[in-house]
């Protein structure tokens, strides 16, 4: 029992940790390029931008149940498996690089619009925006985004458990939903409240200390 | 030093076209601290814009140095404009970095060595009296000593012209005062030409050698402060100045 929920809690945090870190590989630059092209932006091009700001929202749209299904062999040509917590980690990722491109842009938007001009009245580049004024302005904003995508991976990696990816949604959905032991499933819930909780003290205090705005 | 030749600029939207410059022409020059006044909506702000090359002129001419600005891109728009500086009403510095990061900034965009470039923040916080502040982060200081912090900035890069938009409107008058007199003092002491737009006659009257009146999108006045003052012609100045005017 122990050892189940111990297999539980670790396929869970893999399952999580690894599509949280390439759905940020893949969704930082869309969110980047979403929010330099967008009106306003300093390499606009509306017409790029809304054919991709409707791809994004096209794949967002999926339920991810559905998307899971559909990616089914996609996933098994990448990891040679149609199910597991390494293919799950497959559609996890694709359905959250475009939910982290969202967050990502609206992060950008909290900047002050001053002072990206200042900077190019500096001279900056379009780069030097990006990577010295963006993105190092947007931080404590890009972490608080970071907490919630870290979160909302937990709940899809339990819903990937419905289809054997392993993992706490998995056991819940085995031992408590088909065979009736709700004690069991009771302790994974908590067991991934606690995660939760865990996981958002962590980010709350990073954002707030890395902030230099309200000090 | 900088000559506008017959400057337009036409907003298009879906309403219609909006003119917020008809034909400026303006000489300034090297040494001067220029005061450009206007009620808001004159187009006194449109002005800085395209002399900060941040707004492209719809038509006519913006030369820095016989340099044509409007028409420059790439990398010679980026060197132009790293011979000018500009302040901001709001100062716009960079939040997340101590103030003599900020302070550093443009020099750390032109590829200069770090040490170097905290060199020169050093020399120039001295300059405006921030010394003690270098470590501080810009929510820790006043509006004053924000906009302090903006000028230094905004010297980095020893630029030969200073742009300032509405420096001191949101600030209170005494720290408008000292504000007004560190400009006074970098005017003399650097050497740097001072471009001023703002809607505040006090600010004109204290600094600014020269002046031109700004009144929906053309100057309708210009000439030395002292001179255009004491003998207004046009209502808009006698209106700025305090005057009753009848109509």
């Amino acid at each position: 029992m122990t050892q189940l929920l111990t297999q539980g809690t670790i396929d869970t945090l893999y399952m999580t940790i690894v599509s949280t870190f390439f759905a940020y590989v893949l969704g930082l630059p869309m969110g980047v390029l979403l929010s330099v092209t967008g009106k306003g932006g300093i390499m606009e091009n509306q017409p790029f931008n809304s054919v991709f700001g409707w791809l994004i929202n096209i794949l967002r749209s999926f339920p991810f149940v559905i998307l899971m299904i559909v990616l089914i062999p996609f996933t098994r040509l990448v990891t040679g498996k149609m199910i597991g917590t390494n293919a799950a980690c497959i559609s996890l990722i694709i359905a959250a690089a475009p939910f982290v491109a969202r967050l990502v842009e609206s992060s950008f938007a909290e900047i002050d619009i001053g002072v990206i001009e200042a900077a190019k009245c500096m001279g900056a580049t379009k780069w030097q925006i990006i990577f010295h004024v963006m993105l190092t302005e947007a931080v404590p904003s890009l972490i608080r985004g970071l907490s919630i995508t870290t979160i909302t991976l937990i709940g899809y990696s339990a819903m990937a458990g419905a289809v054997g990816a392993g993992g706490l949604g998995d056991i819940a959905i085995r031992y408590g939903l088909h065979r009736y032991q709700y004690n069991v499933m009771m302790l994974t819930v908590l067991l991934l409240v606690i995660i939760v909780c865990i996981i958002q003290i962590i980010f709350d205090y990073l954002a707030n200390h890395v902030d230099k705005r309200n000090r | 030093m900088i000559q506008i030749q017959h400057l337009s600029k036409v907003f298009q939207d879906k309403s219609g076209e909006t003119v917020a410059l008809k034909d400026v022409n303006l000489h300034i020059q090297k040494g001067d601290i220029f005061g450009i006044i206007g009620m808001s909506g004159a187009g006194k702000s449109t002005l800085l814009r395209c002399l900060s090359t941040l707004e492209k002129p719809t038509s006519g001419s913006i030369l820095l140095d016989g340099t044509d600005l409007s028409t420059l891109t790439g990398s010679r728009l980026i060197s132009a404009r790293r011979k000018m500086g500009v302040v901001f009403q709001g100062y716009n510095l960079l939040m997340q970095r101590t103030v003599r990061q900020n302070i550093a900034f443009p020099l750390t965009l032109s590829g200069s060595g770090k040490a170097g470039a905290v060199r020169r923040a050093d020399e120039l916080l001295e300059l405006v009296g921030l010394s003690n502040k270098a470590e501080s982060y810009p929510s820790q200081l006043s509006g004053g000593q924000k906009q302090r912090v903006a000028i230094a900035r905004a010297l980095a890069t020893s630029p030969e012209v200073l742009l300032c938009d509405e420096p001191t409107s949101a600030l209170d008058s005494l720290t408008t005062k000292s504000v007004l007199e560190l400009l006074h003092d970098i005017n003399t002491k650097l050497n740097v030409t001072i471009v001023i737009i703002t809607h505040e006659i006090a600010v004109v009257k204290s600094i600014c050698n020269k002046v031109a009146v700004i009144d929906s999108a053309e100057f309708v006045e210009w000439g030395d402060t002292k001179e255009v003052f004491e003998h207004p012609k046009t209502d808009m100045t006698k209106l700025l100045l305090g005057y009753e005017v009848l109509k």
